[in-house]
């Protein structure tokens, strides 16, 4: 707490914090100033007498109507959302298995696997890319959306592995013993016993999971050729610059709108998407 | 009829029940369970490392596989000075923007870690430059550096601080530092927002009896909270360093490397010789020189969480 006078608690708080938060935001509303603003407005000279960049009197809403009609758009953010949505199922289920397994039961070398998922965990996706194009292409997975449902769980896998042990470490072994001395086996106690108490942890690796995908690029650039087939950072990247030209209405208004899933599933599961960030740091 | 389907299903049941009871065994079940893992990590990410290894050895280019060729790759690349420049970058990229990060990360985290109205609200705002997808929010500021069009610029002259225009992008070292100015805006959220969850791990108890002792409110900082801060910060920091290290995206999207490949990182360069020019064994062996430095970061980490896990 800040002692003293008020103005010490202005200057020593509520000043820095107003400034991190502008700093924080602004990029942000400078999207959405940009995705409304006639191209008129928005292609005059910054140093031009009558240039009023932070807001306009004449919004508009041609950038998105060009965006959706005469771009592929909606396209990608379906191909975004299949391909997020089959990929953070697909390393829930791996992820709960494999946590629960390097967690609750014991088995030779449960160590050193343990080890192994979290090193895999620390590889970064551009440490790979190259020979995994290689092989994306012999398995003929190249350019079709598989490319990308089978290898985002590589990162997404290590990380919900990560937090469901700790999830499930934090259970007492007892309430599966009850069942078990009920004549459940072990797979079924697992699934009904202790799968239910971890639900608030499968949801934050769920959610972390599904933004993670929704922001992958390097893989997505690589994989995909064909316009079609793109996901939104990539369509947005690639389609919407015509060699040196770049149309910003159009865009910013892309980011807008490619942000927006993210940012919903963000604001309704605020506390549970904390919580992954913070779980997969501490591991 | 009953007793020859019952004596149809015995087999079928016998098997089940002798998979049944396999899983009642710890190491069959952890086995079955660890599979699906097991078999995505080795196809994508044990295989990839081997087959990349392979492929900087080789002279393979885009549908050709190519021959042998050694070290021949790594030979090139070390006489490469773009790819020096690379190295030098990489490193004062990451080195720069952690200081930063870590710096303005702690300072917004000790100031969120208090009460005050609508704390739930900005907490959740600050933390939009880490969730929003970082292509996307990298092309407001490439606009937002546009060298014409520059709202920087505007802002900055109307303050009276600049007169003529800033090549944000254009100019060799200023390309690095905006590009270090994105990197720290999209960090220092994560650093946050994960040194708040260790500060709210401090009890306020410590630094009552702090006080009590006389201890002024920098010296409580530094005697009770960061020693008691430094696990958690030394993990977020090795986490960053390796996604800083291995970064892609913010260069390719502001500069793509340029102006006349100076601002290159490891990644980026191997992406514009692997993809671009189509050299598949010399991007290899680019992003693979990645590796030493990669390593070395994952074993302070490992060693860092036993002795902490030990202790």
């Amino acid at each position: 707490m800040i002692e003293g006078a008020a103005w010490r608690k202005w200057v020593y708080f509520y000043i820095p914090l107003t400034i991190f938060v502008f700093l924080l935001l602004f990029p942000f509303y400078w999207m959405i100033v940009t995705t409304v603003r006639p191209d008129g407005e928005l292609y005059r000279p910054w140093n031009a007498p009558n240039y009023t960049p932070f807001w306009t009197a004449n919004p508009t809403l041609e950038h998105i109507q060009y965006l959706l009609e005469e771009t592929l758009f909606s396209t990608w953010m379906l191909n975004t959302m299949i391909i997020a949505l089959a990929s953070t199922a697909i390393s829930l289920v791996c992820g709960v298995f494999a946590g629960y397994a390097l967690a609750r039961l014991n088995f030779p070398f449960a160590g050193s696997l343990g080890t192994g998922i979290f090193i895999t965990y620390l590889v970064p996706q551009t440490l790979l890319f190259i020979p995994l194009s290689d092989i994306v292409r012999n398995f003929r997975l190249g350019d079709t959306p598989w490319a990308l449902i089978l290898t985002y769980p590589t990162f997404l896998i290590p990380f919900c592995t990560w937090l469901m042990m700790g999830y499930f470490k934090a259970i007492p072994k007892e309430l599966e013993e009850c069942a078990r001395i009920d004549g459940a086996s072990r797979f079924k106690a697992m699934v009904y016993i202790i799968l239910p108490i971890a639900v608030p942890g499968i949801l934050s690796a769920g959610i972390f999971a599904f933004t993670l995908s929704w922001n992958e690029f390097i893989y997505a650039l690589v994989f995909l050729s064909s316009p079609e087939q793109k996901t939104v950072p990539v369509g947005v990247t690639s389609e919407l610059i015509r060699g040196d030209v770049f149309f910003w209405g159009p865009l910013m208004a892309g980011a807008l709108l490619g942000s927006i899933p993210v940012a919903l599933v963000y604001s309704f599961f605020v506390e549970h998407y904390v919580a992954g960030l913070t779980g997969s740091v501490k591991g | 009829m009953s007793v020859t389907t019952a004596a149809l299903r015995t087999p079928e049941a016998a098997s089940r029940s002798r998979v049944k009871g396999l899983l009642e065994d710890e190491r069959w079940l952890a086995a079955a369970l660890l599979f699906p893992t097991m078999l995505l990590l080795g196809l994508f990410i044990a295989y990839p490392f081997v087959k990349g290894v392979m492929l900087s050895l080789t002279s393979a280019r885009v549908g050709e596989p190519g021959d042998w060729v050694g070290l021949a790759n790594f030979a090139k690349i070390w006489d490469d000075p773009i790819f020096r420049r690379a190295v030098w970058n990489t490193f004062w990229y990451t080195g720069v923007t952690t200081v930063f990060k870590l710096a303005l990360g702690l300072w917004l985290a000790v100031l969120l870690n208090r009460h005050f109205r609508g704390k739930a609200f900005v907490r959740a705002f600050i933390l939009l430059p880490f969730i929003i997808p970082t292509v996307l929010s990298t092309f407001a500021w490439k606009w937002m550096f546009d060298p014409t069009f520059s709202v920087l610029n505007w802002t900055f002259y109307k303050l009276g601080l600049i007169t003529g225009r800033i090549n944000w992008l254009g100019d060799p070292d200023l390309a690095m530092v905006s590009v270090m100015v994105v990197n720290i805006w999209r960090g220092v959220p994560f650093y946050a927002i994960s040194l708040l969850a260790g500060l709210q791990t401090i009890s306020p108890e410590l630094h009552e009896a702090a006080a009590i002792d006389g201890a002024r409110p920098w010296q409580r900082f530094w005697h009770v909270t960061w020693p008691l801060l430094l696990p958690v910060t030394m993990v977020v920091v090795l986490f960053s360093v390796i996604q800083t290290f291995a970064d892609f995206q913010l260069v390719y999207v502001l500069t793509g490397g340029g102006p006349a490949n100076a601002t290159h990182l490891f990644a980026t360069y191997a992406y514009q010789i692997a993809i671009g020019t189509g050299l598949l064994s010399e991007g290899a062996a680019i992003s693979l020189a990645m590796f030493p430095v990669l390593f070395l970061v994952v074993v302070v980490q490992l060693l860092y969480i036993r002795r902490v896990e030990t202790r």
